[in-house]
């Protein structure tokens, strides 16, 4: 399984000034699966993708992403650089498209570094030389094929906030796919979306991980969809990391429900907030 | 090292700091409140200077400018009321309507108006310098090492006195009052604010008064202490009481007032010790050096960034 | 009156009572800067009082307001217009009387003079009517069908501009470049079409920075000054030609757009509006102390014109060596042929502004500054280095600055730290923003409105920064985003431009 693993994250630890967001975490995802984060909220599971994507420098800990041309450091590359050459790519909590710009113009931004460099840092691209004219080509088929693989090829020239919601969340997946990564993060997928569009997403999902070989490590509410499609589950509470295994074990983990639906806690109570409640008639 | 000289500069330095600072306070309050640069405070300044100069003149037409202490009141409570609806009027017709519009579309509507006002002042009142005689005159000296006095004019300890008093009163209204709980309300949220029942519209109206009506003072104070002032005094003092608000970190009101103190002093010893040409040049600089290396400034909290 | 209100919102005494706020408020804001006008005399300060002033400040505020309450409680449309046209006319007739105070001079539109005369009778009436007319059709008037009449009627000619911008774009072109041969004997209006030209060159070059990266510049004259004291300075000590100096002085404004940029450019964008405004006085202060350097305050004059391509001089006494313009092409000497030679000049190199611009942005590059505008932290997950591509905008931004700086300089043939102030920045900014943002052709109409009509109408200069500021203030209030602020992709799949158009319109 060892030459099967695709990230693998060493005793990461997150500080704010003195709230811990990460404590101590370590877990591996492995190439063609799907990883899920799952945890009650405020967990910590977004600033573990903001470490994997560089937005944030872990307080210790070490990020490993081992890609088809070797082990990257990704605690020690710059942001910008994690989604090049086959890194990491991702998705935001809340939709971050350029809502602006149409919806083929955001899946060739995504692809901004390849034609970047057949542009000849634009110098070729200014007197439009048959060097950047082919890469834009190439650009715009692989922005197709991957319309039609989220079912928005009618839609190509809309502004991508003209779109519906569900829409946008593909439409986000397949800019993220367009930067032709080797680990995809993805930060609730499924939230806000109705039951026909979420299986759908099952499908994009399983797709990418089975048709594009692209391993996913997935942060979800909606258990439909981790227990689904996920090959691998981790449980995060508190920063911690509190189950790890596939997800029929971690469903059944006392942990698990402990974290999810808590315990008797009433004689831990703050002796005020215990005051208050009891002062309260409402209070349950 | 000459020590006469050295704290002439310091007492130079602070007094305006002092200035630097009321004029900074008004930014970082509405900075704080509504996240934007008041690109027109300067202006409001200016304006705080005219009123007050022409208040005096017009005690001297009624004959009762001998009258110093009453000429003294006059022209700051007149000023403050005046500019204040000025404030007002500024936040109402270039703002308001572009609250919840894109960023820099209220910061451009401020720099026309910044633009207006100036013109404004310029063709009501002529472009030149308007001159005004000495109100308080004398001072102590501090110190007499044969070749240099040290003095301390009581126009100064007027400035930093009334800038003190100015200052508490201030911080009490805003930590003490329900205006002041209102006020840091809307800076947290000010849709949830509007939600809990506090009339956002008038919170942000009062902030903007408020900051004019200090940098009214402000202005009046430079009236009386450098004697001249024209219609184009307000873009470089809104800039550097900017660069002040920033320094002591943006949204702090006693980050302004340190910053105003700061900035106030590094003019004067960079122009006591080193260039007087350059001592603008010294201010932008510390602005774009503190933007660099701590955008947050000396006493603001950095932001973490939301992903 | 009472009856009029009866079915709205609002009642007879409550607009009393708003009305006298706001005539309250008029009072005190006019009562001392209007009302009273500090005069300079040998003993000292003193006052003159002007009543009427404050009076037509309150009345214009109140019959306006009046105008206002009408038109939210959709009152008469035919009152609405009255109102706001008095109002309008109080406005003028204050700012008439400001200048009647210090005898400047005596303008024909002055309104107690303008009754004296049927001419002026006739302009007066005329001027009243565009205001009526201008408040009368401006006014939303809420039944249905005319609302849907008039929305028709915009995105028709929406559709036809957007769907032709490359013909209305090429009218334009075509319509500067043959300027000369209508006006070719008129020197002002080559003057003025070359200064205009200057500011569409400034406006489409800022527009990269601010309209294309949503990188709020406020100190843009910066480079505009780097490229017209380096083209002053280099062709002053080391006599190098115009020719050689363009693309050096270009150099020159870029690499300091990067110095200057790489620091300050990760700045949130307020924040870095005002660094750049303080980069903008830094400059502009070292341009005045540096005596030995700049000349200081007074300027470098004398700096050398160009020459026809190092192939003819233009001066009337040809230098040894050289030949003349006009003999070159077998034509009489004329002072005419130096100027139309600048305008083209400019034209050109106007246009090719226009062309990188345009090229750039259907480029990787110009697509990730778009993008850039849009959501920087999307950006940086999909790999783009927000730095750098910040640079490049701003490079390329002062490039043409730069350019176009050394122009001013070599069609001045003198130049000072006066020509560099902040108001310059604010006025490239007010083209470029009145536009709309990212908009070349609104960059060109913003010019001649705001560069070429106040040069038109010289006798109003006094007051046109006055209305300069007020009609910034306008139009951010009427439209946000810039008059033609349209933004059309870069790059379409399945339909055309003119069906994308049509698609948005629906």
């Amino acid at each position: 399984m060892t030459d099967n693993k695709l990230l693998e994250v060493e005793h990461l630890t997150m500080r704010f000034g003195g709230l811990v967001a990460i404590d101590d975490l370590s877990f591996m995802a492995n190439k063609r699966e799907i990883t899920a984060i799952i945890g009650p909220n405020g967990a910590g599971k977004t600033t573990v993708f903001n470490c994997l994507t560089g937005f944030y420098v872990p307080t210790e800990g070490r990020l490993t992403l081992h890609a088809d041309d070797g082990p990257r450091l990704l605690e020690r590359t710059e942001g910008f650089r994690i989604p090049r050459n086959k890194g990491v790519a991702r998705t935001f909590q809340n939709i971050r498209l350029f809502t602006g710009m149409t919806v083929l113009e955001n899946l060739i931004v995504a692809q901004h570094n390849r034609l970047m460099e057949a542009s000849a840092f634009s110098l070729a691209g200014l007197f439009n030389l048959g060097r950047y004219a082919k890469a834009e080509s190439e650009a715009i088929e692989t922005a197709k094929f991957w319309l039609n693989k989220v079912g928005l090829y009618e839609q190509a020239d809309w502004h991508a906030g003209n779109l519906p919601y569900g829409s946008q969340r593909r439409l986000e997946i397949a800019r993220a796919m367009c930067t032709d990564p080797s680990l995809l993060c993805l930060d609730e997928p499924a939230a806000g979306l109705n039951p026909r569009e979420s299986a759908e997403l099952n499908v994009l999902l399983q797709s990418i991980r089975d048709d594009q070989g692209v391993g996913c490590l997935l942060i979800e509410h909606d258990m439909s969809v981790v227990m689904q499609i996920s090959d691998h589950v981790i449980v995060l509470d508190y920063g911690k990391k509190i189950a790890d295994g596939d997800p029929d074990a971690v469903k059944n983990d006392p942990a698990v429900i402990r974290a999810y639906l808590g315990e008797e806690e009433d004689d831990e109570l703050p002796p005020e907030v215990a005051a208050d409640l009891h002062l309260d008639p409402n209070a349950h | 090292m000459d020590w006469a000289y050295f704290l002439q500069q310091l007492i130079n330095g602070l007094t305006l700091g002092a200035i630097y600072g009321l004029i900074a306070i008004g930014y970082t309050m509405v900075y704080g409140i509504i996240g934007m640069i008041n690109f027109a405070h300067g202006e409001i300044y200016m304006l705080g200077a005219f009123h007050s100069l022409i208040t005096f003149l017009i005690c001297q037409a009624a004959g009762i400018s001998g009258i110093l202490p009453l000429t003294l009141l006059l022209m700051l409570f007149v000023s403050m009321v005046l500019t204040s609806i000025y404030g007002w009027g500024v936040e109402r017709v270039a703002y308001r309507p572009l609250r919840g519009s894109f960023r820099l579309a209220a910061l451009i509507s401020a720099i026309g108006m910044s633009i207006f006002l100036q013109n404004f002042v310029q063709i009501s009142q002529g472009a030149r310098v308007k001159p005004m005689q000495p109100l308080v005159e004398g001072g102590i000296t501090l110190m007499d090492n044969g070749k240099f006095d040290v003095q301390l004019s009581y126009m100064q300890i007027v400035i930093i006195v009334l800038t003190l008093v100015l200052m508490v009163v201030f911080s009490l209204l805003i930590a003490k009052t329900s205006l002041g709980r209102a006020q840091r309300a809307c800076e947290q949220d000010r849709t949830m604010a509007g939600l809990l029942g506090v009339n956002v519209d008038r919170t942000i109206s009062t902030t903007f008064v408020m900051g004019a009506a200090l940098a009214s003072v402000a202005g009046m104070m430079v009236t009386l202490y450098y004697g001249v002032i024209d219609f184009y005094i307000g873009f470089l003092a809104g800039v550097k009481a900017f660069t002040a608000a920033v320094l002591g970190g943006i949204g702090s009101l006693p980050g302004a007032m340190l910053g105003g103190l700061l900035i106030g002093l590094i003019e004067a010893f960079w122009s006591g010790y080193l260039t007087i040409e350059y001592k603008d040049v010294a201010t932008f600089g510390i602005l774009v050096l503190v933007l660099i290396f701590r955008p947050w400034g000396l006493l603001g909290k950095p932001e973490v960034e939301k992903v | 009156m009472a009856s009029a209100f009866a079915s709205s919102r609002t009642n007879g005494p409550e607009v009393v009572k708003e009305l006298a706020f706001f005539a309250v408020i008029a009072l005190m804001m006019s009562v001392m800067i209007l009302g009273v006008e500090t005069v300079d005399r040998p003993t000292g300060l003193e006052l003159a009082v002007r009543w009427d002033l404050v009076l037509l400040a309150i009345g214009s505020t109140v019959v306006g307001r009046l105008g206002l309450i009408f038109r939210r409680e959709n009152i008469s449309r035919l009152g609405q217009a009255i109102l706001i046209t008095v109002s309008a006319v109080a406005v003028f007739e204050m700012f008439v009387r400001f200048r009647d105070m210090d005898d400047r001079w005596a303008s024909p539109v002055f309104l107690d003079m303008a009754f004296s005369s049927v001419v002026s009778v006739i302009v007066s009436i005329a001027f009243l009517a565009i205001i009526f007319a201008a408040a009368y059709f401006s006014m939303k008037d809420k039944t249905a069908v005319e609302v849907d009449e008039s929305a028709k009627l915009s995105s028709k000619i929406q559709l036809m501009y957007r769907s032709n911008t490359k013909k209305i774009g090429l009218i334009g072109i075509i319509f500067f470049i043959i300027f000369p041969f209508i006006f070719g004997e008129d020197r002002s209006a080559i003057d003025l079409a070359t200064l205009v030209m200057i500011y569409i060159m400034l406006g489409w070059g800022l527009n990269i920075v601010v309209g294309l990266a949503g990188l709020l510049d406020l100190g843009y004259v910066a480079f505009y000054a780097v490229g017209a004291y380096s083209y002053a300075l280099l062709s002053q000590n080391f006599d190098l030609s115009f020719w050689l100096c363009l693309p050096l002085a270009g150099i020159f404004a870029a690499s300091f757009g990067i110095v200057l940029g790489f620091p300050v450019l990760r700045l949130r964008g307020d924040y870095l509006a005002i660094v750049t405004l303080g980069f903008g006085e830094i400059i502009r202060v070292v341009l005045i102390n540096w005596y030995d350097l700049t000349g200081g305050p007074d300027g470098i004059s004398s700096i050398e014109r160009p020459s026809f391509f190092g192939m003819a001089e233009f001066s009337r006494r040809v230098p040894e060596g050289s030949i003349g313009f006009g003999e070159l092409f077998g034509m009489d000497y004329s002072s005419m042929h130096r100027l139309i030679f600048l305008y083209y000049l400019i034209l050109a190199l106007a246009l090719v502004t226009n062309f990188v611009t345009m090229r750039l942005r259907k480029l990787p590059i110009g697509r990730a500054w778009e993008a850039l505008r849009e959501d920087e932290i999307a950006c940086r997950s999909l790999g783009i280095n927000p730095t750098n591509t910040k640079l490049s905008a701003f490079a390329i931004g002062a490039m043409f600055g730069g350019f176009a700086g050394a122009f001013f300089a070599t069609r001045q043939g003198f130049i000072s730290p006066e020509s560099f102030t902040f108001l310059e920045s604010a006025v490239i900014l007010a083209i470029v923003v009145l536009g709309g943002m990212g908009s070349q052709i609104g960059v060109v109409l913003a010019a001649i409105v705001m560069i070429g009509f106040p040069e038109m109408f010289r006798e109003l200069a006094e007051y046109r920064m006055l209305i300069f500021g007020a009609g910034i203030v306008a139009i951010m209030l009427w439209r946000p985003r810039g008059l033609l602020s349209f933004r059309d992709p870069t790059i379409l799949l399945n339909m055309s431009q003119k069906e994308k158009v049509a698609g948005e319109m629906k």
